[in-house]
């Protein structure tokens, strides 16, 4: 199992909501997967705004971002789907398009840098599937609770989609992120028009917050109408558009979890690390 | 001729082929992807009418329009599209052309610049590294915060693509 692997942070979790971080660092140990830092590695950046703003300094960035990982001979593994479409999408162009490889290497060499194109991305939903079996994730579990929890499982856009090169599950009906909640003794519950955006990719909650919030909104409905204990998802933009949303529309007070938090409570680690003082919607569970 | 009359400009479409859209012209207009889309449930942006007006390279009704940048980028529409539209790529592309003509929303000007200037898209406040060092973790991550060579290789490469003039301004 587990080689070591270089924990891309990106901005959001670091910054605003490190419980994450925390809480992927310690279920990561518990789990055997031994964790390097890419130490000096940026922005992603960002698929929605930076990709939108200019396609050649996001993909040169992203590149200098595989190239330290390639340096340091680990692959990249990313608690983010915005993270982890900007890496994998530029992983997947330059690994594979010579002519664009070169192009962008004419950019990083005056910097010093050689992307080789060779470093691959995972992303941690898939990792965790595909790597560590969901039976080793359920002899872990120690907190069952008294009764079980119903999980809206969010799974984003940019964890799945575009299959046509990301080939993780299929985006329409996946399983994936269910199974392993469902490991955890929590139930992933039904919910109208699961899989839907949470609104804010895309640049839209920059310039555009009260479309994006409306997007959010209706998630909202349908995971409450489904009788949702918590919402459990795979990215910290997603997360901080659910958490941030809540307060913004203030009608509603469902919980936030990102699935490292939400794992490290089940397998009882320390509660001090999740970080939930961070959030603003209230988690009580 | 009357002047106001909508003038279909195939160099522009070519130019949104070469910029990334080179599936642009398989579009026959089915809609999918206008019915896919959650932003559109919202707003009166339509898909499919982008698609449109960039074959038929409506410049003017694309570049600066609020609709181009009311996409989230799911990619639902991508995945659905019976003709393997990569709309997605289309997009992109008429964003980066768009925003070379100068057209870009103060707030995404801000985002640019923080991240050409700082290497990320968020700032670390003085309570971002409380909590941090009260949870375990580094106060600062070990990101281009802690190495500023690296954080001069990121601005180097903004200099470079031009990209730092590029998002200049307010
Ligand atoms: S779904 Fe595809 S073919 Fe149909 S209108 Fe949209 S882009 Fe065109
Ligand atoms: S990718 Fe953009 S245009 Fe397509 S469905 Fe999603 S928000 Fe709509």
């Amino acid at each position: 199992m587990a080689e070591k692997l270089g924990f891309f942070l990106g901005c959001i979790m670091p910054m605003r909501y490190p419980g994450i971080e925390s809480a992927t660092r310690e279920v990561l140990k518990e789990l055997g997967v031994e964790l390097a830092d890419l130490e000096g590695a940026s922005c992603c950046p960002a698929p929605g705004v930076m990709r939108s703003f200019d396609q050649d300094t996001w993909l040169a960035i992203g590149a200098r971002n595989l190239a330290i990982a390639q340096e340091m001979g680990v692959d990249i593994l990313t608690i983010c789907n915005g993270c982890y479409d900007t890496l994998f999408e530029t992983a997947h162009k330059l690994n594979n398009d010579l002519e664009a490889l070169a192009r962008i290497n004419k950019i990083l060499k005056q910097v010093g840098i050689e992307y080789k194109g060779k470093t691959q991305v995972r992303h941690f939903v898939e990792y965790l599937a595909n790597e560590i079996d969901i039976d080793a994730i359920k002899s872990k579990v120690k907190e069952n609770g008294d009764k079980k929890m119903k999980a809206a499982v969010f799974y984003g856009c940019h964890f799945l989609k575009p299959s046509t090169i990301k080939k993780i599950d299929n985006p329409e009906r996946p399983r994936i992120f269910d199974d392993i909640v469902e490991a955890l003794g929590v139930e992933s519950i039904e919910y109208k028009d699961k899989g839907s955006c949470c609104g804010a990719g895309g640049g839209v909650r920059a310039r555009s917050p009260d479309v994006a919030l409306k997007m959010t909104k209706e998630n909202l409905v349908n995971m409450q109408d489904a009788g949702a204990d918590f919402i459990v998802d795979c990215c910290p933009f997603c997360h901080l558009q659910f958490d941030v949303g809540q307060a913004e529309l203030k009608e509603f007070q469902i919980p936030v979890l990102h699935l490292m938090q939400l794992m490290a409570m089940k397998f009882g680690l320390d509660k001090d690390k999740l970080g939930l003082e961070a959030h603003r919607t209230p988690v009580k569970l | 001729m009357t002047t106001d009359a909508k003038q279909p400009n195939p160099e522009f479409a070519k130019k949104v082929v070469e910029a990334g859209g080179k599936t642009l012209n398989l579009c026959f207009q089915c809609g999918t992807c206008t019915g896919s889309c959650p932003s559109g449930r919202q707003t009166a942006f339509r898909t499919r009418k982008l698609v449109r007006r960039a074959q038929l390279g409506l410049k003017d009704d694309i570049m600066g329009s609020d609709d181009l940048w009311l996409c989230t980028t799911c990619f639902t529409c991508y995945e659905r599209c019976p003709r393997g539209v990569e709309i997605v790529d289309i997009i992109m592309a008429l964003r980066n052309m768009s925003v070379r003509e100068g057209h870009m929303a103060p707030q995404h000007k801000k985002i640019a610049q923080l991240v050409s200037k700082s290497g990320h898209l968020v700032n670390l406040r003085d309570e971002d590294k409380a909590f941090r060092k009260k949870l375990g973790l580094r106060e600062t991550p070990p990101t281009v915060l802690e190495k500023p060579a690296g954080l001069e290789q990121v601005k180097k490469i903004c200099q470079i693509t031009g990209f730092d003039k590029l998002v200049a301004g307010d």
